[in-house]
Parts: structure tokens; C-alpha cells; sequence
């Protein structure tokens, strides 16, 4: 294939993934902006006003920048896993199987398309952030670096779930047991200088601790965890699980006989 | 050789499980061609032509398209090749022209183009009116030529089709056998599976038999009906006698309808036949030609193989 057929193709994958996610927005765009409001009313308006401030900020601003993340996380994972293995299920992957897309391009294709649902819910929940808060980004760089690379990697991860799933079961399995929990403990609610020097250096090990710390640091200017560390963090595991994902396409399991 | 659609040598294919479904196969279709690939349930037919799609993995083996080797350069191969499989494989929950218009996009063709071909397409066969539909609401006839248009979109010079027309009825089986027919007619060289040998009969020029992972036969249709030294007519008689009739030269019995079914050797008429029931006081109402020269050819094929196989294993 040509470079501008490859781009057709490309496109094409998009195109389907998007039209896909708008046309079940009820299950797609709407769940996460209710969440998110109703984390927004209870945790930062209601009980927040009780906690008082976090690292130094209102614990509503504290919040918000994490919150935009898990959006992210969940939404970008949830569009490729559950895309790509539907495809897989009734068989509709052989349409692109059969033709000439080069497995790699079939690979960012979907990539992308769980990226632009993880950034648009994300766009959707900092509007949304704005009706309880107001903040001034400290550097729009690195949050936008940020939340595009862990986009990427989340997107990354749901085509690897779906790549090796083989029932239904099999992609909630990490989003309910893997997921949930290290969004929770990643710092979205709290400061990690809260814990003991023990737990603090468990949370370390938490991948998405660096990702919700990196974005904060984009808005409020502050965080547990040193940008460039992060941002070091994010790339290497682009590179790692781009390399997992791809492997598994090429080796086709699943898909091909 | 380029004046091939397809060359396959030595295909072989070992599923997981140790199943080896194909043990070498062999096949040179024509540019041009109407093929048949025709053979029992799993023997080996929807391997070879999953093989070709790219969607089965060979074990061994060569396979050209237009004079491309899949194994070198399979995007150029794969742009030659429409593929329509036996199952629906489309997303049920999408438009129709999404889908036709997507499939395009994935050949690198540029959405405007994409958006004529699909048009054309869905057109010819008479599914534009149900280009906003989606596609759990077609026919289970609908869904089969939309899979047809899906892979016709990309405009391939060969379309292999496995069982097209299979659950599909007669009146819409006829006219998808003249849209075939028209293809062909245009050039696009044609392979294709079915369970219906009166459609290979009606539309095919050259036709392999397959079994056990073996090509038995690959030859002209006229060349393997040449094989057949006997032909059936059904007669029926305007009253039917007690015992069943005996005709010199000729090997009688009664169908399951009840109906004179009289078994002629090649080359033998039917005057001393009529002769004979005439002096039987037999009178004959009406004759008729009996089932399919192809099927008999095919049964007795697979068959031989059979008893090969069982003879051959200790």
C-alpha cells in the first residue's frame, strides 16, 4: 500500500471507531459525565468542604485534575477493549484481516479511536469540573502531553485485554480487579504525603500514581512526584506495551487459525 | 504463471489440535475463470479459501494470486482478492453502506471513490434502498449479498466466494447466479464452494473435487461429465404394473415417487426402451431427465476416495 492509502486506511479505522462510540453515546459519553458529577457534588463540594485544604489547595482543585484522569483511564481502555473483542466475538475483524492494512496500522487505528473517546470524555469532564471550580493551567504542555500519552498507553492495554480474551468475562476481569483499585490508590483523593513512609513508597509502584500526579502538576502546579519522572514513566510504557500488543496481533491469536 | 488468477502448490495446513486438513493441494485456476472447489463437509474447502483470505495460516505451501506469492508481497495479493465467507462476518449493529463504504477505506481507496463504488454496488444488488439500515434488519438473503457487495467495493480482479448461496431461495439463488454470470462476464475471474452441484453445473467452466485434504479430480466440467457412462430418466406411466417391468439392455427400478426409473448407458438410445414397455402394454406419459449429472460424478468420487482410505489404512 501507498502512504496515502495507509492514511485512508487509518482514517478509515478511526472514522468506524468514532462513529461507533457516538452512536452508543448513552453507554459511551454520558455515564462518565454523571460520575463525575456526582464525585464533583459528594466528594469535593459536600465532603471536601469538610476536609479542608489538600497540599495546599482547596480540596475541590485538588481533586479535579485526578478525576479528569480516571475519566481518561477507564474511558480510553474501555473503547479498544471492548471495541476490539466484539470484533473478534462475531467474526467482523476478518473485514480488515482480509485486506491489505498492515497489522501495525491496525494496531495505532485502534489506538487512536480509544484515545479520541478517553479525550473527549476528558474534555467533557473538565467542562463539567468547571461549573463546581475554576483553575488557570499552570503549563497546557504537559497537560495535554499527559493526557495524550496516558491515553495512548490505556488504549494500548484494552487492545492487549482484548487481543487475549476469549469471553465476555474476560474484559471486565482488569477494569474491575486492576484497574478500579490503582485509580483509587494512584492519589486521586489524597496526597500520598498523608501516608506513612512504608505506603508512600508502595503507592511508587502504583503506574497511574505518576499519571494523575503529572496532570495535576500541569493544572495546579503541584504535585507528589516530579514531572519529567512521570512523563519518563508514560513513554517507557508506551514503548513496552506497543511492542506487547503488536507481537500479539502479529502472532494473531485469536483471529486467525 | 501471471495468466493464472491462482496457483496453489503443495498447500498443506495443520490446525493446533493436530487435525491436518490439508495434505498438499495443488490447483491452477485461470484468469477469467468460473471455478468450482466442490467436496463433503470438511474436506478442506473453507481451509484453502480461508487460506487465501489470509485468515488461516498455511503449514506449508506456495500460493500466487495474479503471479504475486502471498508470502512476499500479501497487501499486493490481497488487493487482487474478494473474499465472501460462508459465515456473516459484518458487524450486525452498523449501516449497510457503512459497512461497504468502511471495507473500501481499509483497500487505501479514498472516501469519494469509496462512496461511488459502494453506491454501485449496492445497486446492482438491490440493497441501496437499505443503505440506512442496519444490518441485523436484512434477510438472511440481504445479508448474503451484502457481503457480496462488501467484497466486490475494492473492485478485485478474483472473488472466491465459500457456499454463497447457501439458505438463500430459489427465485433470489437465480438471480445472484446471473449477477455472478455478469462478473464473470466483465472479467473478474470467479472461485467458488457450494453444496448445490446443479449451480456448479449451471455456472462453471472448470471444477476441482476435493476430499480428505486431497484434490481428487481438477478438470474441465465437460471433461468430468465425459466420465459419466450412465444416465437416469424418470418415467412415468399412465398405469403403474404389479411387478416391475423387465427391459433387455436396460436397468430398471422404481423411484421413491413411484415413478419407472430407468438406468441408460452412454451412447444407448431409448427407442428399443419404448419399444419394449409398448409391447408390455405400458403406456409412457411423461419422461424426464433425473437429478444432477454432476452430483452422481461427485458421490461416486468421494466415495472411491473413501474406500481408498479405508483399504490403504492397516
Amino acid at each position: 500500500m501507498s502512504a496515502r492509502e495507509i492514511l485512508t486506511a487509518f482514517l478509515t479505522i478511526i472514522q468506524r471507531e468514532v462513529r461507533r462510540f457516538t452512536r452508543i453515546w448513552p453507554q459511551t459519553l454520558l455515564p462518565p459525565a454523571v460520575t463525575m458529577t456526582l464525585y464533583f457534588v459528594i466528594f469535593g463540594n459536600l465532603i471536601g468542604r469538610r476536609i479542608g485544604p489538600m497540599d495546599g489547595y482547596d480540596y475541590m482543585q485538588f481533586i479535579v485534575p485526578g478525576l479528569i484522569m480516571m475519566s481518561v483511564i477507564t474511558s480510553s481502555y474501555a473503547n479498544v477493549v471492548s471495541s476490539f473483542f466484539s470484533m473478534k466475538f462475531q467474526r467482523s475483524i476478518e473485514e480488515i484481516l482480509v485486506s491489505p492494512t498492515p497489522n501495525w496500522v491496525i494496531l495505532i487505528g485502534y489506538v487512536a479511536g480509544g484515545m479520541c473517546r478517553g479525550l473527549l470524555v476528558g474534555i467533557i469532564v473538565t467542562l463539567l469540573s468547571l461549573a463546581f471550580t475554576s483553575f488557570h493551567m499552570h503549563s497546557p504542555l504537559l497537560v495535554v502531553s499527559t493526557a495524550l500519552l496516558t491515553s495512548f498507553v490505556f488504549s494500548l492495554g484494552g487492545f492487549i485485554n482484548a487481543m487475549l480474551a476469549t469471553k465476555f468475562d474476560d474484559i471486565s476481569i482488569v477494569p474491575n480487579f486492576v484497574l478500579t483499585p490503582l485509580t483509587y490508590l494512584g492519589g486521586v483523593f489524597y496526597s500520598i504525603s498523608l501516608l506513612s513512609p512504608f505506603w508512600q513508597g508502595v503507592s511508587m509502584a502504583n503506574p497511574i500514581l505518576y499519571m494523575v500526579n503529572a496532570f495535576r502538576h500541569g493544572i495546579l502546579g503541584a504535585s507528589d512526584v516530579a514531572p519529567q519522572y512521570a512523563l519518563a514513566m508514560l513513554v517507557l510504557f508506551s514503548v513496552v506495551l506497543f511492542g506487547i500488543a503488536y507481537h500479539l496481533l502479529n502472532r494473531g491469536k485469536g483471529i486467525r487459525q | 504463471m501471471a495468466d493464472d488468477a491462482l496457483s496453489i502448490q503443495g498447500l498443506r495446513k495443520t490446525y493446533d489440535g493436530g487435525f491436518e486438513a490439508l495434505k498438499g493441494v495443488d490447483l491452477r485456476v485461470a484468469a477469467g475463470d468460473f471455478f468450482a472447489l466442490l467436496g463433503p463437509n470438511g474436506a478442506g474447502k473453507s481451509t484453502t479459501l480461508g487460506i487465501l483470505a489470509s485468515l488461516v495460516r498455511k503449514t506449508a505451501g506456495k500460493v500466487e494470486v495474479f503471479g504475486v506469492d502471498m508470502d512476499r508481497d500479501a497487501a499486493r495479493a490481497k488487493t487482487f482478492l474478494g473474499f465472501v465467507p460462508q459465515e456473516f462476518n459484518f458487524n450486525q449493529f452498523e449501516k449497510v453502506g457503512d459497512i461497504v463504504r468502511t471495507q473500501a477505506g481499509y483497500y487505501g481507496i479514498p472516501p469519494r471513490q469509496a462512496a461511488r463504488n459502494a453506491e454501485f454496488y449496492l445497486r446492482e444488488l438491490g440493497l441501496w434502498d437499505k443503505r440506512e439500515s442496519s444490518a441485523r434488519m436484512l434477510s438472511g438473503g440481504m445479508k448474503r449479498r451484502l457481503m457480496i457487495a462488501r467484497a466486490l467495493v475494492h473492485e478485485p480482479r478474483l472473488l472466491v466466494l465459500d457456499e454463497p448461496t447457501a439458505g438463500v431461495d430459489i427465485e433470489l439463488r437465480r438471480s445472484m447466479w446471473k449477477f455472478m454470470e455478469r462478473i464473470n462476464e466483465q472479467g473478474v475471474t470467479i472461485i467458488l464452494t457450494t453444496h448445490y452441484l446443479e449451480e456448479a453445473e449451471a455456472l462453471c467452466r472448470n471444477i476441482a473435487i476435493i476430499d480428505g485434504g486431497r484434490i481428487l479430480q481438477h478438470s474441465s466440467k465437460r471433461a468430468l461429465l465425459r466420465q459419466l457412462s450412465i444416465e437416469n430418466f424418470v418415467l412415468d406411466l399412465k398405469e403403474n404394473p404389479e411387478a416391475l417391468p423387465s427391459l433387455e439392455g436396460y436397468r430398471c427400478s422404481w423411484d421413491e415417487e413411484g415413478s419407472l426409473l430407468l438406468e441408460v448407458e452412454k451412447g444407448r438410445g431409448l427407442n428399443s426402451a419404448f419399444r419394449q414397455l409398448d409391447e408390455q402394454g405400458l403406456e409412457v406419459v411423461s419422461l424426464r431427465n433425473r437429478s444432477n449429472r454432476l452430483e452422481e460424478l461427485f458421490l461416486r468420487l468421494v466415495e472411491e476416495n473413501a474406500r481408498d482410505q479405508r483399504e490403504a489404512t492397516p
